[in-house]
């Protein structure tokens, strides 16, 4: 079995809106586009869609994923990718476009388990850049990183030194700069803003954006939808 | 003036369901302020959850915005971490759809259709920087109006405002723009906002507090009337749209990007009821019936359906199974062709096993509970509130449910209505239990929930002169309900705080003495009072004890026949003869039957505009007249008062008398 994944952004005054309430959005929006994506049985029906690692409320995204459960018939006869595309888009409200959207095996891990890490942009302020290349230093030059976490309202300490691939300063500006971080997923997620917290806490953070999710295969980085893609030919690398 | 985004999204992501702030709903305009348009600022105050769907202000945000010398955006009250937030920045209340401050507009427009969001509406004020009291407003300030039920008794809340509307909303909207675009053109200074308001009161359907005079004596109120130098109406009368089909509205129901109350697409079915509860005041101040065609109703769910990518449809009204032919409609709707199943709900179900059919029929894709609404215990007392519905109706409807898979099913009643004996109110119990006991048929652990709210008499209702059971009376029959409940598996209880209900009576038949006593209970933070987690009583008693006010006074006291009431100045084209004689009535344990398919009873709502009830069937509706199975000698029905011309009409559609 066959499903369309699409790869959406979510940008401007729709990052408020919460992971919930977007499932609820690509459900009408797939309605609207008439698109017959397939139904769970049982009492309460619900349309079949899995979607990716959750968004923070309040984040923005360039790389937003979901997976839709549609019957063979329609990869056969009517799937048009650019059609398809053009139909979702104009079918999502302001904020929420359609970048890609591609076909996968559903035997395939689910976008939640398949995805090992993402590249964050942020703004950060409340800190030189100075100061912020001093913690940088000390941070990937350890074997270890302890941090405080909240889960379920209790305070874990946890070491999450192996998920930070890679964290640096991308541009400076009068009174703030940006960095780009990629960080893993596994076992949790780990928030640029919980690492930047523990990193200095002076530091205050705007414009959180998830650039990418990755998939990792050795070495190799694959973006979620050149990776699947049921064309054999060789998937593109994003990122070395 | 600019937008106040940039300063929003400063804090937004600290801020409680932000999603509540941002606006952007598919169906939203954002719309450009001129000086040669009268900008409208709709606010509903209670959150967004609770206001984004109210059809009222959906429909006038279209109409406002289609005209040429109007525009309209919305407003929800902040809720309590948002406003402190607001407050602490100095950023006042604004728009969602363009996020502009109040200020930028001429008119603020409140939907009221609840009593205890009258101190949200001084936190609105409040937030936009509006001064409380129209007598402390100047030209400069935006007008503040209200409307919604509660302007059918404006007084409590009269000070605050400068105009209330009553009734149906869609045309009185464009006459008060016409005349404020052409009070902003000429920008005459000698054309004092008084001269403003004296031709709004002009207006049919536009009732301005300041221009009347409320007169008491020895703590009774004696008189409202214009004040000598006004020539505001002596009795102002709400406005009535004769023919739904004119307003196809909303055209573009407006989809939230976040969930909301009855988060579905709705179709208004007809305006009105001819049902003739007597505590009902939605169906007594919306009379005639007005049915939109079925073919416009057709077009407006598929029309609809497409457009927002719901796959629920709600047919709304005040008793939607009573639309003529209702069955082709449900049949039309349920077939047509989709690419995902569709769900139909009927709001206000009619208690009869032909509505659960309907219901099991419509409810193919997404079951959600059944609600059944008998409002009282026993058959006298639902003689005495005009609700004829039988225990066998009842029973037939829920052994309809259960058998046809429905596990739970819901029965609502009302607490201390007028002559109700103890009798009565365990009647709600052995009701629920014979339910369960139907239940246990077809299923092993079947349940019933038994919700019970306090009876609030509300104006334009023949049960406007009965006085409120106490707090203490109310929380005595709700404890006789819990002790009888306990013994009973599978059923449970819930009750509305008759605390609440307290407040709710002093508001409903509340004069203008109240204004202090509201502002009070602001000033000491109480806002949001319909939510349990912001209400406080004590609040309310100690600004009515500093105002010398009794509570016994507005709410538990009986009214007398010769009484003038704070809304006898203003009409909902009810005879007030009507009401009390359908009050005795009820005294009486007298039902009346449903007007539309029996004699005239001149109410007065048709013949005093000159209407009649416009529908496509004047016979019973299917499930039988009330869906009651009553025999004729169970209740006599009440010869009509005045011969007219259109009983002839009605009796050759084959109503039986």
């Amino acid at each position: 079995m066959k499903c369309l994944r699409v790869r959406y952004s979510k940008l401007g005054k729709i990052r408020f809106v919460g992971h919930r309430d977007v499932a609820r959005i690509w459900e009408r929006a797939l309605r609207k586009a008439e698109i017959p994506v397939l139904y769970s049985q049982g009492f309460s029906p619900h349309p079949r869609l899995s979607f990716g690692l959750a968004l923070p409320t309040g984040f923005e995204s360039e790389a937003e994923y979901v997976d839709i459960y549609l019957d063979d018939d329609f990869f056969d006869i009517d799937f048009k990718e650019t059609l398809v595309n053009q139909k979702l888009n104009d079918s999502l409200p302001d904020g929420m476009n359609t970048v890609a959207v591609g076909v996968v095996e559903t035997s395939e891990d689910s976008l939640q388990e398949a995805v090992d890490s993402c590249i964050w942009k942020v703004k950060v302020s409340g800190s030189s850049t100075e100061e912020f290349e001093v913690s940088r230093e000390k941070l990937m030059s350890s074997d270890t990183y302890e941090i405080q976490r909240e889960r379920k309202g209790k305070i874990f300490i946890e070491d999450i030194r192996s998920q930070v691939h890679s964290i640096a300063i991308e541009e400076k500006n009068a009174v703030d700069f940006n960095i780009i971080t990629e960080l893993g997923t596994k076992p949790r997620v780990l928030r640029p803003t919980d690492l930047l917290r523990a990193m200095n806490p002076e530091i205050k953070t705007k414009n959180i954006l998830r650039k990418e999710q990755l998939i990792l295969q050795g070495n190799t980085r694959f973006e979620p939808l050149s990776f699947q893609k049921l064309d054999p030919a060789a998937p593109a690398e994003v990122m070395a | 003036m600019s937008s106040l985004w940039a300063e929003l999204e400063q804090f937004l992501d600290e801020i409680e369901k932000p999603a509540r702030y941002i606006g952007g709903e598919d169906g939203m305009v954002k719309p450009e302020h001129s000086p040669d348009k009268t900008s409208w600022l709709l606010i509903y105050p209670d959150t967004y959850e609770i206001g984004l769907p109210n059809q009222g202000l959906q429909i006038l945000y279209e109409i406002l915005n289609e005209r040429d010398d109007s525009l309209a955006e919305r407003s929800y009250a902040p809720w309590v971490d948002m406003s402190r937030e607001m407050r602490n920045r100095g950023i006042p209340l604004f728009s969602l759809d363009t996020h502009h401050s109040a200020e930028a507009f001429d008119i603020l427009a409140f939907n009221l259709s609840a009593e205890l969001v009258y101190t949200n509406l001084l936190e609105c004020l409040d937030l936009a920087n509006v001064p409380f009291y129209s007598s402390d407003r100047n030209a400069d300030d935006p007008l503040v109006i209200a409307g919604g039920h509660c302007t059918y008794n404006p007084e409590p809340f009269a000070d605050f405002i400068d105009i209330a509307v009553l009734g149906d909303g869609e045309e009185v909207v464009g006459e008060i723009s016409e005349i404020f675009t052409e009070w902003k053109r000429k920008n005459d200074p000698k054309k004092s906002r008084l001269q403003l308001l004296e031709e709004m009161a002009g207006l049919p359907g536009v009732y301005v507090p300041s221009l009347y005079e409320a007169n008491f004596s020895s703590g009774r109120l004696l008189s409202i009337s214009p004040k000598e130098e006004s020539s505001a109406p002596n009795i102002v009368e709400k406005r009535t749209i004769t023919d739904l089909s004119d307003w196809p509205y909303p055209k573009n129901q407006l989809v939230p990007l976040t969930e909301v109350v009855h988060d579905r697409l709705n179709v208004e079915i007809f305006r009105g009821c001819t049902r003739g509860c007597r505590f009902c005041q939605a169906g007594m101040i919306t009379r005639p019936v007005r049915e939109r065609p079925q073919e416009q109703v057709l077009t407006m769910v598929e029309e609809g359906l497409k457009r927002t990518g719901y796959d629920e449809v709600s047919l709304t009204s005040l008793s939607s199974a009573d639309f003529s032919d209702i069955e082709s409609v449900i049949t039309e709707v349920m077939t047509q062709d989709a690419c995902s199943p569709v769900s139909l709900s009927l709001p206000s179900l009619r208690v009869d096993a032909f509505t659960v059919n309907t219901a099991a029929q419509m409810q193919q894709a997404r079951r959600t509970g059944l609600t059944f609404a008998p409002e009282a215990g026993t058959w006298r007392l639902r003689n005495v509130i005009n609700k004829l519905i039988s225990d066998d109706d009842l029973l037939a409807a829920v052994e309809s449910a259960y058998s046809q898979g429905w596990r739970r099913v819901k029965l609502y009643f009302l607490v201390g209505l007028p002559t109700e004996t103890d009798e009565d109110t365990l009647g709600i119990v052995s009701l629920a239990e014979k339910t369960l006991e139907i239940g246990r048929k077809y299923h092993k652990n079947p349940s019933v929930t038994v919700s019970v709210g306090g009876f609030v008499p509300k104006p334009d209702t023949p049960f406007q002169w009965f006085g409120q059971n106490t707090e203490e009376e109310l929380l005595r029959k709700i404890y006789l309900l819990r002790d009888a409940a306990k013994k009973i598996k599978g059923l449970k209880l819930k009750w509305h705080d008759s605390r609440a209900t307290v407040v709710e009576g002093i508001l409903s038949r509340g004069d203008r003495r109240l204004a202090p006593v509201i502002e009070k209970v602001w000033k000491e933070g109480g806002v949001f009072q319909e939510w349990s987690e912001h209400f406080d009583i004590s609040i309310w008693k100690n600004a009515m004890k500093s105002e010398n006010l009794r509570i016994e006074d507005f709410a538990y006291r009986h009214r007398e026949e010769d009484e003038f009431l704070p809304w006898d100045h203003l009409s909902a084209g009810l005879h007030k003869d009507f009401l009390w004689q359908d009050w005795r009535d009820a005294l009486n344990n007298q039902g009346l039957e449903d007007c539309r398919w029996t004699p005239c009873y001149d109410c007065g709502a048709c013949t005093g505009y000159g209407i009649e009830h416009v529908v496509a069937s004047a016979v019973p509706p299917a499930g039988g007249s009330q869906g009651t199975g009553v025999t004729s000698e169970q209740k006599e029905i009440r010869v009509s008062i005045e011969n007219k011309t259109s009983f002839k009409d009605l009796q050759s559609s084959g109503v039986k008398k």
